[in-house]
């Protein structure tokens, strides 16, 4: 049996509980059941769909039984199997959150009759992207999500929320188009857009052709991944949307482009000529990314600058395009992923806990609420890097890559990475000093609910019963879930990284997944033809031996 | 057969068009740049199809190549689906910032302005305070030479310079005790 042919179910059960849910709108209590329910499904599958490509393997499934190069084409690999499991687990904690949200204000905050529809599209547009094995199948999928964003970035159309949704919505839509461009423009060239095709016939290019379709796709990409040039517009739209669609656009939006780029980079264009400038704005996108949190209050803001720091570390891993350095990405994003949504989740809960999300405004959480600095110390600690957790165990991955790699600019890119670690660090500690362990009444304008603490004998009353409302056992589950979840990739991270490993070696090798779509007898081109590209062939002759040597 | 100049002519001018207007502040036009760009890259697409040819309906007897490629224009239908919407979303936009501001244009943010006015001295973490803040100062257990007194040295008359202000040192060091509540007008509000 084919695994594969259950993929598409990963696209149509969340599009299905879109549906059901908007004819719900009415029926708040269904409409959360419905969604939840789907969610939860859909997570099973795909949890079912990573099991049998655990140990290896690509299946691919042709929808509406065209044959490839023709119909579309889906496919399920160790990697993208990985990214749709972690990323629905994230969108399940998330929605739990926002339903927790919803009950406890009395939906007054945001309009969540259309949340549910709008979120599901959200998650079925990124599944499609993650299993799109067609480069316009892709686009389509992006353009799921992106359109199910802008929806979820203005939810309520408060002024702060327009102005920041015109500059995410005219920032998307030129890099979709500039993807759409791309698409074309590789489509003249070859005369195909599906992908294991592509990775064939690209092949028969001549070199600058290739450069030309590889950078309009990298630039494209690049702004969907908030890469450093291209970033600009992440920490100016993200923080104004409610706790919620924060959360999930940090953890998933900008991995979905990162996801596009490995894919495009592994499997299209797994020449090394790009490298050196992808390596460069790697280390600006680490460096420049974390200075700018440093100079943030707002923690959301702070935050939205560390994610876009982050995703150097990725680009980094990418860039090195070794097994060891894919392999380490590949972990990285996973755990990337989460340990920013459980962050950006616990500043909601600190918002409501303190009133504000400055951390000028807030101080003495600590003490006011112990869960709440749990909560933000361990996936805190995580995200700076500090043994034992995720974050340090995929940067020491990147490093040690780094380290093998052994290029003047792979070291600068270890010591940048050292750098951008420490500096993550102090960012997270300035955060925890103000908001956690000053007391409450060093906060600059604190706001009335910090003030009202239990002893405080005439307002203890109202402060015991709000501090229930205050933090909705729903919010602080979830989030508890999702904090436990980046903990157990920590645990597990022996098999994970295994996996991230074998799933890098795939991607670099690249047979299996041209052989699962096109078929067994496909021809599987020598990475960069060697008659028409002089300058790779030997490189990429020496590579297989540097990483055996690199992994012993 | 030869390519359609008139075509890329115009794809061109679209493009130009396009990328003037969305560099606009007024909203309005900055969609109409956004459409612009859409239909120049349907153009685009158009013309990867290669040379114009027969409508794709399969006969035997006419030779395949004399069929349009029939693709691009299954891409240039998604792609106008997808534009057709982002238009009506950006015109809802549109409605909404005219309805609450009165007006179309991109508004600053407000969070970017003031983060870029604050000077890189950070009271709080940056101030030399010349006065004791900690539980147990100095003068309490007579560090000092002067024996054991309650007042800490320089009371009344030392000042603080925080930033381009000046403060009485007294002032910045009942902010920094423990247990002080921000009640009093700060340094922040004396100046103004």
């Amino acid at each position: 049996m084919n695994v594969a042919s259950f993929a598409p179910l990963a696209v149509v059960l969340p599009l299905l509980g879109a549906a059901l849910t908007f004819l719900l709108i009415r029926h708040s209590q269904a409409q959360r059941a419905v969604s939840i329910g789907l969610l939860s499904l859909t997570l099973l599958l795909e949890c079912w769909l990573l099991a049998s490509v655990w140990e290896g393997g690509t299946a691919a499934v042709n929808i509406g039984g065209w044959l490839p190069p023709w119909g579309i084409v889906l496919v399920v690999d160790q990697f993208s199997s990985l990214m749709l499991v972690v990323s629905s687990a994230v969108s399940l904690a998330v929605l739990v959150y926002a339903t927790g949200q919803g009950m406890a204000d009395g939906d007054q905050d945001a309009p969540v009759s259309i949340f549910h529809p709008t979120y599901l599209i959200l998650v079925a547009g990124v599944s499609n992207a993650f299993l799109s094995g067609d480069l316009f199948n892709l686009y389509v999928g992006f353009e799921i999500l992106l359109t199910a964003s802008y929806v979820l970035i203005t939810l309520g159309g408060t002024g702060p929320r327009i102005r920041a949704g015109v500059t995410y919505v005219v920032v998307s839509v030129v890099s979709s188009v500039l993807f759409l461009i791309a698409i074309a423009m590789i489509y003249g060239a070859t005369g195909t857009v599906n992908m294991a095709d592509l990775a064939i016939k690209l092949a028969e290019l001549d070199q600058g052709t290739r450069t030309v379709l590889h950078v309009l796709l990298l630039v494209a990409f690049g702004i969907k991944a908030a890469v450093f040039p291209l970033s600009f517009w992440l920490p100016d739209s993200y923080p104004t949307a409610p706790a919620p669609v924060t959360a999930v656009f940090a953890g998933l939006l900008t991995k979905v482009g990162v996801y596009a780029m490995v894919r495009t980079e592994t499997l299209l264009f797994p020449g090394d000529t790009l490298n050196t400038p992808l390596m460069v704005a790697a280390l600006l996108t680490m460096v420049v990314g974390i200075l700018g949190a440093l100079a943030q209050t707002d923690i959301k803001r702070l935050l939205s600058f560390t994610l876009v720091s982050h995703i150097g570390y990725m680009v980094f891993g990418l860039a090195m395009s070794s097994v060891a350095g894919l392999g380490a990405a590949v972990f990285y994003v996973a755990h990337h992923i989460t340990i920013q949504t459980s962050l950006f989740l616990v500043t909601g809960l600190i918002e409501r806990r303190g009133g504000s999300s400055s951390m000028d405004r807030v101080a003495g959480l600590a003490k006011l609420s112990p869960v709440l600095g749990v909560l933000f110390f361990v996936p805190a600690m995580n995200l700076a890097g500090i043994p034992p957790f995720s974050g340090f165990l995929g940067k020491l991955g990147l490093l040690q890559a780094g380290v093998q790699l052994g290029t003047p600019l792979a070291y600068a890119l270890v010591a940048g990475g050292v750098l951008t670690s420490l500096l993550t660090l102090l960012a997270i500690a300035r955060v925890w000093n103000r908001a956690f362990w000053r007391k409450p009444e060093d906060a600059e304008h604190p706001d009335p609910v910090l003030l009202a603490g239990p002893e405080d004998s005439a307002t203890g009353d109202r402060a015991g019963k709000s501090n229930v409302t205050l933090l909705p056992r729903t919010m602080v589950g979830s989030t508890l879930g999702l904090v436990v979840f980046g903990v157990a990739l920590t645990v597990f991270a022996g098999p994970l990284f295994k996996v991230a490993d074998q799933s890098a070696q795939v991607m670099l090798d690249r047979s299996s997944y041209i052989q699962a779509v096109l078929g067994e007898d496909a021809p599987v081109p020598v990475i960069a033809n060697p008659a028409q590209d002089p300058q790779q062939g030997p490189q990429l002759a020496q590579q297989p031996g540097q990483q055996q040597g690199g992994q012993k | 057969m030869s390519v359609n100049l008139t075509l890329l002519t115009v794809m061109g001018a679209l493009y130009a068009c396009a990328i003037y207007l969305i560099l606009e502040r007024s909203l309005t036009r900055v969609l109409l740049g956004l459409m612009l760009l859409a239909n120049a890259t349907n153009l685009l697409i158009l013309a990867t199809g290669g040379y114009a040819g027969l409508a794709p309906m399969f006969s035997k007897d006419i030779d395949p190549r004399e069929f349009n490629d029939p693709l691009p224009q299954a891409l240039i239908l998604t792609s106008i689906v997808i534009s057709f919407a982002v238009t009506a979303f950006m015109l809802g936009i549109i409605y909404r910032t005219w309805v609450l501001a009165r007006q179309d244009e991109i508004l600053d943010d407000l969070e970017d302005l003031r983060v870029a006015e604050t000077p890189s001295f950070d009271a709080e973490d940056d101030a030399e305070i010349p006065v004791e803040t900690s539980e147990f100062p100095w003068t309490m257990i007579g560090s000092d030479g002067t024996g054991i007194s309650d007042t800490p040295a320089g009371a009344g008359t030392a000042t603080v310079t925080v930033g381009d202000l000046t403060i009485k040192a007294d002032d910045a060091a009942a902010e920094e005790q423990p247990g002080a509540r921000n009640v009093a007008s700060g340094p922040e509000e004396d100046k103004k």
